[in-house]
């Protein structure tokens, strides 16, 4: 094994890291800038629609780790089911999204946050209050619905940040 | 005869220069001071300097949030370290894992003793400063065994034999190298050798010799691309592993101490000590400390780690022979050439500097690493 | 008078800053040359082939991401071709498409952290590794706006993907189509004639032919041993016959020629997304399948061409809403086969060398 070429290729190296030396840092400060995330995220929470589910239980049918939790009983004055306990535990959730899609009454959407650490697990669990879209705590994500996405801000993407010589 | 400036004075060598004030003992005390205050400090700030410009050639920023500019994260990590638990496991040799810091960080801090901040400015103007150097910058390798062999632990132990076989085999280069400056001034003293500097720095009259005591002196120090002491992706952390909490912090000094010492020499050797137009002399000394210091941290966050064999073959086959060739040809120069005629000197030895490495680079084999089992 | 020496083990845990996840070797070593390896798997078992059989064959998906987690559509991708087969469905021609270029992606993704992090087993202070995490950043942007996550994508559906892709994707992969070749570039400029790692790399760890066809390796692995075999070209699958492309091979099989069979496999992803894009037609991207998906009584295999090697499902259904049976052909833990043949002989070093280059990923191996 000859040592050839005599260091060039090391010096080409450092070339390289000296010219980054120089360039922009492809970073940003967290807590002050936040970058916006894109508009179909699947956040960290679920967010559902009161007015619209029937107690079907469909999404808690789909999921595959069985996180949702529904109670119904027959209401026999609005002819339809009243859903007494309606309850996530968003610990053990995947965000996986296959609720949201699987439900036939377009009553859960996915969460926009995704900042929610706890200092306790079981305040992961959120009950039916919590999960109310129209408690006013929730943002839901676009995440399955695009008339949700075109509202939200636009993504940021780092091919837009930093621009490098293109071919 | 000697190109230099014939003004140095070699017969009679004062230990005291005599514009300090107040007697022996008050020197040594404040000089003491001094350098285990501007030792810590330069530390701190090497280690500060590092993770910025390694984080800039990362494509990222480095520490910013502990203080403006994230000055403060050097102490910040000294006080969270010096707070941790020493955590010793149950089998370890007690005696020497506990001597093994002292023994490793000592020497390091006794070696400050004879580097020349300004004209006269050190502890002590020992007229054999080099060889002191030389000799107690060796005795921090006998610490390093130790704490490899009384951890118990086979990680330890493979990093500290490591340790052994390259330090040892690189003392070789860098005397030789040094002995090649100590030619063109005819003195052993740390001063002498930065006085003797006064027309042109002796990187331009020893190339050859920069590049072998560079690249030796890496090795010495083990840092990258020769880190594979305390490789971080093979051996956990080499020889201190088992090291936390304040010996910890010792060996880091270690590490990080002789990188600077070893900055600090090249200045003196090669790159003109304190010398400069404007500033203060103490501030071109730091200047070009750091200086130094940004060519070594360029060379971690860009380089690959070489393996030991090829270290030990860099060392015996390319190092050695040309450490030799270059000493044989400066002590032929300065026999022959008159005195003051370093013009001569200098496309003299470029031009030997590039054949020679043009060629030995060709010579130069490797072995081929794979052994039958 | 020889000096006797005395052979040692030596650990290197399941906890160690270069194994690629929890991976334990018991090497035994002579001095520093490695004469034994005993490898040691399963600390990361989770029992995935078993909770496959307890959902439905939709549940599945994002068990399956989770399985080689770095390259996630490309694992999506395969159980859901095995689900299709199974059943009988056609994929309408948007969703090809889409699939083969969120594939390619992912095959760039993938190779940029393999390529990282062998430079950082060699030494390189995670200099290249950060580098190439910047392009993987503009890659997974691309994947966060289509499906809404960053690492376990959940993306391919039986029947098509998930969701059309939205208004703002094409453009930016334009611009990363433009900024790409550039980097890749600044790469190759930046180690790919450096001694030290010529040195480290070059000849060490060498696979032959015989034997990497012998041990069942695939990927760049095999493809650098100089054996073109590619289940692109070999068995296409999805609509990978209308494109072209080469398959770059190396001669030695030897460290070093890994590496450079993955970055020339980088480029070539690049030419097929150009492809794809221009070729790309509108339409459905989902095909109306029920709910629960109930497939025929029977068994189908499917296997497709992941970043790593040959990845494929083997699917045995009774006609009920969850597989009866879910296999999946583990491609690192078959490359991993051959690690004691090639380390055999070398030193540490380089075992932690060879054993970045074959890029493993223990969620596959251990599932």
């Amino acid at each position: 094994m000859k040592f050839e070429r005599y260091g060039i290729g090391i010096a080409k190296g450092l070339m390289v890291t000296l010219k980054t030396l120089f360039r922009h840092p492809t970073v940003s400060q967290y807590p002050e800038q936040r970058l916006h995330t894109s508009r179909r995220i699947r956040g960290n929470e679920l967010a559902w629609d009161r007015q619209k589910c029937t107690g079907c239980a469909t999404c808690a049918k789909t999921c595959p780790q069985g996180v949702i939790e529904i109670v119904t009983s027959t209401n026999l004055v609005e002819n339809k089911y009243a859903v007494e306990k309606y309850q996530v535990d968003t610990g053990y959730c995947i965000q996986c999204g296959l609720c949201v899609e699987a439900c036939p009454y377009e009553a859960l959407f996915m969460g926009y946050a995704y900042e929610r650490a706890k200092y306790r697990r079981s305040e992961l669990v959120e009950n039916k209050e919590d999960m109310m879209l129209e408690s006013g705590k929730k943002q839901p994500s676009g995440y399955f619905y695009p008339e949700i996405a075109a509202k939200l801000p636009r993504q940021t993407l780092l091919v837009e940040k930093i621009t490098e010589k293109e071919q | 005869m000697v190109i230099v400036n014939p003004n140095v004075n070699l017969g009679n060598l004062p230990t005291l220069s005599p514009d300090w004030p107040g007697g022996f003992w008050w020197h040594w005390l404040l000089f003491t001071v001094i350098i285990i205050a501007v030792v810590i400090v330069m530390i701190m700030v090497n280690v500060y300097i590092a993770r910025r410009q390694v984080g800039r050639m990362q494509s990222r920023v480095g520490p910013n949030r502990t203080g403006p500019f994230g000055i403060f994260q050097p102490l910040a990590d000294a006080l969270k370290v010096l707070l941790k638990e020493g955590i010793e496991p149950a089998s370890i040799d007690r005696l020497i894992y506990w001597l093994a810091p002292v023994v490793a960080v000592v020497p390091v801090l006794l070696i400050f003793a004879v580097i020349p901040f300004t004209d006269g400015g050190m502890l002590a103007d020992l007229n054999i400063g080099i060889l002191y150097v030389v000799a107690i910058s060796s005795i921090s390798t006998v610490g390093t065994f130790m704490a490899g062999w009384a951890s118990n632990n086979k990680f330890s132990l493979i990093s500290a034999m490591r340790v052994i076989a390259a330090i040892v085999s690189y003392e070789m280069p860098v005397v030789l190298s040094i002995a090649s400056v100590l030619l063109l001034v005819g003195s052993l003293s740390m001063n002498d050798i930065v006085l003797a500097q006064q027309d042109i720095p002796f990187i331009l009259l020893q190339p050859l010799g920069f590049v072998i005591f560079f690249i030796a002196g890496l090795a010495e120090i083990s840092r990258s691309p020769f880190d594979l002491l305390e490789a971080d992706s093979e051996i956990v952390a080499g020889f201190f592993t088992e090291y936390s909490g304040i010996k910890f912090v010792l060996f880091y000094l270690v590490e990080y101490g002789e990188a600077f010492f070893f900055s600090c020499l090249i200045t003196t050797l090669f790159l003109g000590g304190w010398r400069g137009p404007a500033l203060p002399e103490w501030l071109w000394f730091i200047v070009k400390a750091v200086l130094v210091w940004f060519v070594i941290v360029w060379l971690w966050a860009t380089l690959p780690r070489v393996r030991i064999d090829q270290l030990m073959a860099l060392a015996w086959k390319f190092l050695l022979p040309l450490a030799l060739i270059n000493l044989i040809i400066t002590a032929i120069q300065v026999l022959a050439l008159p005195e003051g005629s370093w013009w001569v000197m200098i496309p003299v030895n470029f031009a030997v500097t590039a054949v020679l490495i043009l060629l030995w680079s060709k010579l130069f084999k490797l072995g081929w690493g794979r052994v039958e089992v | 008078m020889a000096i006797r020496t005395e052979p040692f083990v030596l650990n290197m845990g399941p906890v160690h800053p270069s194994t690629h996840g929890v991976y334990r070797m018991r090497a035994t070593l002579d001095g520093e040359v490695v004469v034994d390896l005993e490898p040691v798997i399963g600390y990361l078992h989770r029992g995935v082939e078993k909770l496959a059989e307890e959902r439905t064959y939709t549940g599945v998906i994002p068990l399956t991401d989770r399985l080689d987690y770095i390259s996630s559509m490309s694992n999506n991708l395969a159980y859901v071709m095995a689900v299709e087969k199974l059943a009988g469905i056609k994929v309408p021609e948007r969703a090809e498409y889409l699939r083969v270029i969120m594939a390619e992606l992912q095959r760039i993704c993938n190779h940029l952290i393999a390529v990282g992090s062998f430079f950082n087993d060699c030494g390189a202070y995670f200099t290249p590794f950060l580098h190439m995490y910047r392009e993987r950043e503009k890659i997974i942007d691309l994947f966060e706006m289509v499906s809404g996550q960053r690492l376990t994508y959940n993306y391919m559906r039986v029947g098509g993907v998930s969701q059309d892709i939205p208004e703002e994707f094409l453009p930016a992969l334009d611009r990363f189509l433009a900024q790409m070749p550039r980097c890749i570039d600044e790469y190759d400029l930046f180690l790919k004639e450096n001694e030290i790692l010529l040195a480290r790399s070059k000849g060490v760890g060498i696979l032959t032919r015989e034997k990497a066809i012998n041990c069942s390796i695939t990927g760049p692995v095999l493809r650098a041993t100089g054996v073109k075999w590619d289940l692109r070209k070999a068995d296409p699958y999805s609509v990978y016959d209308r494109f072209e492309f080469d398959i770059p091979t190396g001669s030695a099989g030897d460290c070093y020629d890994r590496y450079r069979v993955r970055i020339a496999e980088m480029r070539q992803s690049l030419r097929i997304i150009e492809q794809a894009l221009k070729q790309l037609p509108s339409g459905p991207v989902r095909v109306e399948v029920p709910h629960l998906v109930r497939p025929p009584v029977g068994e189908a295999y499917a296997h497709i061409e992941s970043p790593k090697g040959e990845l494929a499902f083997y699917l045995v259904s009774d006609n009920s809403i969850a597989p009866y049976r879910c296999h999946i052909r583990p491609t690192s833990l078959l490359n991993l086969s051959a690690l004691r043949d090639m380390a055999i002989g070398w030193k540490i070093a380089d075992l932690i060398i060879i054993f970045g280059s074959i890029d493993i990923c223990l969620g596959e191996v251990d599932r």
